[in-house]
C-alpha cells in the first residue's frame, strides 16, 4: 500500500533553492521530474542501466535513477536546465547542436551532463577518454560519433581556439 | 533475345520505363542551391540539447490520474476469470478496464485486425495485456494490478516456425491461411528452370537470422484526455499519428474520428518500434473516457520489450545459379518468419523478404516463397529495414560465397552485375538513379581492399585481421498506404503574412531523423528564407493535414515533394504582389537571402517580409497547399504492392575484424560505408544517419538478440523473453563504437526533393553480412547465423564443415505446401507486370 508520509526538505539545484515534499523512497530522478517539473532529466530504464537521467552531484555525474532524493539534500545538484547561461547555450551545446549530437534527443541531456563533468576536469580529453566518460549512456540515434567530435569541438573552444568542425565530419570523406 | 545484354531488359515497347516529369528539381546545380546541402543546424536543435524538447512523459495535466496494465504471466491460455473486485475497492482506484469493455479489434493492417486493446479471452504471449487500472497515483495503480485475480486455462505453447509449422492446433487465431500459418506467399518471375540450366555454378545455403529490438531510448508513453467539449485529444510517443487515429476511431466508435485529436509527441527513438497502435494508447484513451479526467500511462522498460514489433527471426534457404562471372541466372529464395503472436505489420514483412533482392546486382530468373507463423512471442514488426535485413544478410554471404566458389574477387564481381539505372526488375521494381557502382568504389579504395583483403594478416597481439564488404539497397518510402485509398501519402500547408512568417503545417512525425528539419530547409530553398526563421507545426491530426507517417523512410521524398510544391504555390503567390508593386514580370524574379528581387537589377527588390506584405495586399490571405502521391507502380500482379517505391537508396561497406583465432572474441576497428543518396539536403545530418545505421548494424551482427528462454517448470512449459532489460540485451556502447569512413556518394534522382533518397534505413543493411565475410576472411569460417557473437565463431573453427548454422539439408526448414505459384513474365520476356495464372482468383471463380 502507498504510505503518505512524506519528508520535506530543500535542494539545490542548479544553485537555486528548491522546498518539495516528497515520499522517502522516491529517487531523485522522480523528484526531480515530478516535484520540481524539471523533466529535462529523462528515463530509460529505472534501473541503472541506460545512463539516461544523468545528473551532476557536487560536479561528479551521476545516476539520478539510483539515488535516494534524500541523499541529494544539502548537495549541489546540476542538471541540464543548469547548462545554459540565461538564452545563451554552453559551448557543448552549441557544438552538440551544430554537428548533430542530438539526434530525437532523449539521451541527450545525460549526455551532456557526463560530457560536462569530463571537460570541468580536463579541457583537452582524448578520444579514448571522452569514450571512457560515456560508456555508460547509451544513445541508439547517433552510432556516437557526432557526440565524440561536438565534445572535441566544444574542449577546443573552451580552451580558446578558434575550432571550426573539420570536413569529414560534417560533408563526410 | 541476349540475356546477359542488360539493355535488353528495357528495350521491350511494352515495358514501362522511368518517369518522363521530373518536377522536383533533381538537376538543380549545387552552386546554385543556397540552404539545401549545407550543414545547417536541424530546426529542433537548440530545444534538444537545452533538455527542452516534450516528450510524452514530460507532460502532466490537473487531475491527471496514472494508468497500468496487468500484462499476462502466461505464454498461451484462454482467459477463465477476471476478478477485479480487490483492485476497485483500493483507495485511489478511479478506473478499471478490461477486454470486454472494447471488444472491437484492431490492427495496423487492414487485413490482419487481430488485436484487442486488452485480451477478452486468449492470452497469446508473456505480456499481453489484460486489464487496464488507473489510479491517483502511480504506485497505487501498480498496487491495484496485483490485487487482480485472472484464472487461465493453459493451452500448448507454439515456440517457433518448426512448432508452429508442425502444430496447426491449438491455433494462435481464427484467421490466416490454415493452422498456425498467417501469411504464404508463391511469386514466381521469369523461367527458373531455363536459368539454373544455363547457370554454370549452383549452391544452396540456409542461413538463420535471429530476431531482435529497437530499444529505442524512450519508453512509450502516452497522455489521454476527453476534454469538456466530449473531445479526446491523445499525446502519443508514436511514428505514425494518422495511423493511431484511425484505430482509435474505430476501438472508441461511435466517438467519429472528428472529435479525435492525436499529437504525436517528439519521439526519443522509433526504429519503427513506435509505427504500431498500441494497448496502452487505446486503453489511456478509453479510461479518459471513463473516468473524465487526463490519463497518463508511461510504460517500463519491461514494457518496451513486450510491445517489441521488432526484427522477425527468419529463417531463409537460397538456391543460387550464377554464370562464371557471378551474373545470377537464378535465385530460389525460401523464407521462415517467426512472426510472435500478432499480425502487426508482418504480412508486409513476409513480402518484403522476397521484394529487394533485385534491385541491388542483375537477377535473370527469381522464385519466392515466404511464410509467416504465429508462435507465442511479443509480436515482430518493422525494424530498422523492415523484412529486407534477414534476406539482404542471406544474399550477401551468399555472393561471397559464390566468388570465393568462382575464384572472384567480391567486389568486382558486385561491379560486374550491378542491376541497371533506370530499368525494371525481374519483379517490375521500377529503379531510377543508381549510384552502387560509385559506392563500391570508394569503400574498396578507401579501406584497401585490393592489397588487404584475403592476406590474414596477424596483429602483434595474435589477433587476425579480416576485409568484408557488402551491399543494399532500400526504399524511399513505400509506394502504396497501409490501407488502400486514392488521398495523397503526404500533405503540407503553408501560411505567411505580413510578419515574415512562414508557417510549414504537415502531419510528418519527427523521431529523431530530421523531419521537422527537412521541412524547414525545403520551404527555405524555394523561398529564400532562413530554414530557423520557418515556424515548422507537425504531427497533429486536427492542425495538419494528413502524412502517412515516419516509417519506409518515407518522410524526406514524400513530405519533402508535398513541401516543395507548396512552397512553390507560394512563392508563385508572393511573385504576383511583388511583380505588380516592381513592375517587372513575376517570371524574372529570384528569392534569395531573405530578398525577392529582379533578376537583372538585382538593386531592384525588397525584403521577404515587404514582398508577403504586397502579395497579401494584392490577393488577400496568403496560404498554399501541396501534396504527394507516389507514381504508380509497374508491378500489377497480387503482392506487387509491397517494394515499389518512388526510388532506392544503395550502399556499400567494408568492415574490418580482428579475430582472435583462440576464442573467437573479435572486435571491428573500422568500417567504411558509402551511400548513394541522390542528394544529401544537410550531409551532416546525413551522415548522422549513416552513422547511425553503422551503429545499429553493428548492434545486431555482434550482440543483439531478442531470444526466449524455453524450459519445464513443474510439468509446465515456461516460455519467457530472456533478457527483457537493457543490462542483458546488450547493445553498443561508446566504447564499441569503431572509426567510421562515411562517403556521402550523390546521384539525384527525378522523383526525389532536389534529387533526394532515403538514408535513415539503408545503411544498416550491409553491416551484417559484411561482419559474417569479413570474419571469413580472417580465420577462414561461416557464420551463416546473425548474430555473428563470439561463440559461434568459436564453434565454427571447431567444427568439421568450419561452419556455423542451420542444418543445410531440407530438414532445416520446415516442411510447408506453398502451392502453386503465381507466374509473372519478365520485363525481358515481355511481360506486362500481371500474372499469367492467379490461383487466387481462379478459385474464387470457381466457387
Amino acid at each position: 500500500m502507498t504510505e503518505s508520509n512524506k519528508v520535506l526538505a530543500t535542494f539545490e539545484v542548479n544553485g537555486e533553492p528548491h522546498e518539495v515534499a516528497f515520499r522517502p523512497h522516491k529517487t531523485l530522478l522522480e523528484v526531480l521530474r515530478e516535484e520540481m517539473t524539471l523533466t529535462g532529466t529523462k528515463h530509460g530504464c529505472e534501473l541503472g542501466e541506460c545512463g539516461t537521467c544523468t545528473v551532476q552531484i557536487d560536479g561528479t555525474p551521476v545516476l539520478s535513477c539510483l539515488v535516494l532524493a534524500v541523499d541529494a539534500v544539502g548537495k549541489d545538484v546540476r542538471t541540464v536546465e543548469g547548462l545554459a547561461c540565461g538564452s545563451d547555450l554552453a559551448p557543448l551545446q552549441d557544438c552538440m547542436a551544430d554537428l548533430g549530437g542530438a539526434q530525437c534527443g532523449y539521451c541527450t541531456p545525460g549526455v551532456l551532463m557526463a560530457a560536462d563533468a569530463l571537460l570541468k576536469d580536463n579541457v583537452n580529453p582524448t578520444r579514448e577518454e571522452i569514450q571512457e566518460a560515456l560508456a555508460g549512456n547509451l544513445c541508439r540515434c547517433t552510432g556516437y560519433l557526432k557526440i565524440f567530435e561536438a565534445i572535441e569541438l566544444a574542449a577546443a573552444r573552451m580552451r580558446g581556439e578558434d575550432a571550426e568542425p573539420s570536413k569529414e565530419s560534417i560533408y563526410g570523406s | 533475345m541476349v540475356l546477359d545484354d542488360p539493355k535488353a531488359r528495357t528495350d521491350g515497347e511494352s515495358t514501362p520505363t522511368a518517369r518522363d516529369d521530373a518536377p522536383w528539381q533533381h538537376d538543380k546545380k549545387k552552386e546554385d542551391l543556397e540552404h539545401v546541402g549545407k550543414p545547417i543546424r536541424k530546426v529542433d536543435a537548440r530545444s534538444k540539447v537545452s533538455g527542452l524538447t516534450q516528450f510524452a512523459d514530460d507532460m502532466t495535466l490537473p487531475r491527471m490520474l496514472h494508468m497500468k496494465l496487468l500484462r499476462s504471466t502466461m505464454a498461451h491460455a484462454e482467459i477463465v476469470k477476471i476478478d477485479t473486485s480487490k483492485a476497485e475497492a483500493l483507495p485511489g482506484v478511479k478506473g478499471v478496464l478490461t477486454g470486454k469493455d472494447m471488444p472491437t479489434p484492431f490492427g495496423i493492417l487492414p487485413v490482419s485486425q487481430d488485436e484487442h486493446a486488452l485480451c477478452p479471452d486468449q492470452v497469446r504471449f508473456v505480456g499481453d495485456p489484460v486489464v487496464a487500472i488507473a489510479a491517483t497515483e502511480e504506485e497505487t495503480a501498480w498496487d491495484a494490478c496485483r490485487l487482480v485475480d485472472v484464472e487461465y486455462r493453459e493451452l500448448r505453447t507454439i515456440g517457433g516456425v518448426h512448432e508452429a509449422a508442425d502444430n496447426p492446433e491449438p491455433r494462435l487465431h481464427d484467421y490466416g491461411v490454415r493452422g498456425n500459418i498467417h501469411r504464404l506467399e508463391n511469386l514466381e518471375f521469369g523461367d527458373m528452370e531455363d536459368g539454373f540450366e544455363r547457370a554454370e555454378h549452383v549452391r544452396e545455403d540456409t542461413v538463420f537470422f535471429e530476431g531482435n529490438t529497437h530499444l529505442p531510448m524512450e519508453q512509450h508513453a502516452t497522455l489521454a484526455h476527453f476534454d469538456k467539449d466530449g473531445k479526446l485529444t491523445i499525446w502519443s510517443s508514436t511514428q505514425t499519428p494518422h495511423y493511431l487515429h484511425r484505430a482509435l476511431a474505430r476501438v472508441l466508435a461511435p466517438l467519429p474520428a472528428n472529435r479525435i485529436r492525436v499529437i504525436a509527441c517528439p519521439n526519443g527513438g522509433g526504429f519503427g518500434g513506435k509505427s504500431d497502435p498500441f494497448n496502452h494508447e487505446i486503453c489511456a484513451a478509453k479510461m479518459s473516457m471513463l473516468t473524465g479526467r487526463p490519463v497518463k500511462v508511461a510504460l517500463t522498460r519491461e514494457e518496451v520489450f513486450w510491445c517489441h514489433r521488432g526484427r522477425h527471426p527468419v529463417l531463409m534457404r537460397s538456391k543460387i545459379g550464377v554464370t562464371k562471372t557471378g551474373r545470377i541466372t537464378a535465385l530460389d529464395f525460401h523464407s521462415f518468419l517467426d512472426g510472435g503472436a500478432y499480425g502487426s505489420y508482418g504480412t508486409a514483412s513476409t513480402f518484403y523478404t522476397g521484394a529487394l533482392q533485385t534491385v541491388t546486382y542483375a537477377v535473370e530468373n527469381y522464385h519466392f516463397r515466404g511464410a509467416r507463423f504465429f508462435t507465442n512471442k511479443a509480436p515482430c514488426g518493422p525494424k530498422r529495414g523492415h523484412g529486407t535485413v534477414q534476406p539482404r544478410f542471406a544474399l550477401e554471404v551468399q555472393l561471397d560465397k559464390v566468388a570465393c566458389d568462382l575464384g572472384l574477387d567480391p567486389a568486382q564481381m558486385r561491379l560486374d552485375n550491378l542491376a541497371e539505372r533506370d530499368s525494371l526488375t525481374a519483379n517490375f521494381l521500377r529503379i531510377g538513379s543508381m549510384g552502387l557502382g560509385p559506392c563500391i568504389e570508394k569503400v574498396v579504395e578507401g579501406s584497401g581492399w585490393k592489397e588487404r583483403r584475403g592476406k590474414q594478416e596477424v596483429l602483434p597481439n595474435g589477433r587476425i585481421r579480416g576485409l568484408g564488404l557488402a551491399c543494399s539497397s532500400y526504399l524511399s518510402g513505400a509506394g502504396l498506404p497501409i490501407y488502400w485509398n486514392g488521398m495523397p501519402h503526404s500533405g503540407v500547408q503553408l501560411q505567411l503574412d505580413r510578419s515574415g512568417l512562414c508557417t510549414v503545417f504537415c502531419g510528418s512525425t519527427d523521431i529523431g531523423q530530421g523531419s521537422d528539419s527537412v521541412l524547414g530547409w525545403i520551404v527555405g530553398e524555394v523561398l529564400g528564407i532562413d530554414p530557423l526563421d520557418i515556424k515548422v507545426v507537425t504531427s497533429d491530426t486536427d492542425l495538419t493535414p494528413v502524412d502517412l507517417g515516419s516509417y519506409s523512410s518515407r518522410v524526406t521524398v514524400m513530405t519533402g515533394n508535398a513541401a516543395m510544391q507548396a512552397a512553390e504555390r507560394a512563392r508563385e503567390q508572393v511573385a504576383k504582389g511583388v511583380a505588380q508593386k516592381l513592375e517587372v514580370p513575376a517570371g524574372r524574379l529570384v528569392f534569395h537571402g531573405g530578398r525577392v528581387f529582379d533578376s537583372q537589377d538585382p538593386e531592384k527588390g525588397m525584403t521577404f517580409k515587404e514582398a508577403v506584405g504586397f502579395a497579401e495586399a494584392a490577393l488577400g490571405t496568403i496560404g498554399t497547399v501541396g501534396s504527394y502521391t507516389p507514381p504508380k507502380t509497374a508491378a500489377r500482379f497480387r503482392g506487387g504492392g509491397v517494394g515499389p517505391s518512388p526510388s532506392y537508396s544503395y550502399s556499400a561497406c567494408v568492415v574490418e575484424v580482428e579475430v582472435d583465432p583462440e576464442t573467437g572474441v573479435y572486435s571491428v576497428p573500422h568500417v567504411w560505408m558509402a551511400h548513394d543518396i541522390g542528394r544529401a539536403l544537410n550531409a551532416a545530418v546525413a551522415m548522422g544517419q549513416i552513422e547511425g545505421s553503422i551503429y545499429m548494424g553493428l548492434g545486431e551482427a555482434m550482440m543483439e538478440e531478442m531470444a526466449y528462454r524455453d524450459r519445464s517448470h513443474k510439468g509446465k512449459r515456461v516460455f519467457v523473453h530472456k533478457i527483457p532489460s537493457m543490462l542483458e540485451y546488450k547493445s553498443p556502447s561508446a566504447l564499441e563504437m569503431p572509426k567510421c569512413t562515411t562517403y556521402v556518394i550523390e546521384d539525384p534522382d527525378k522523383n526525389g526533393p532536389f534529387g533526394a533518397k532515403e538514408v535513415g534505413q539503408g545503411p544498416l543493411l550491409p553491416i551484417m553480412p559484411a561482419v559474417a565475410n569479413a570474419v571469413f576472411d580472417a580465420v577462414g569460417v561461416r557464420v551463416d547465423e546473425n548474430p555473428i557473437s563470439f561463440e559461434k565463431v568459436f564453434a565454427a573453427m571447431h567444427s568439421d564443415d568450419k561452419r556455423y548454422g542451420p542444418k543445410t539439408d531440407e530438414t532445416g526448414v520446415p516442411d510447408v505446401d506453398f502451392g502453386e505459384s503465381l507466374q509473372v513474365k519478365t520485363p525481358w520476356q515481355g511481360g506486362d507486370g500481371k500474372a499469367s495464372n492467379d490461383p487466387h482468383r481462379t478459385k474464387k471463380a470457381a466457387k
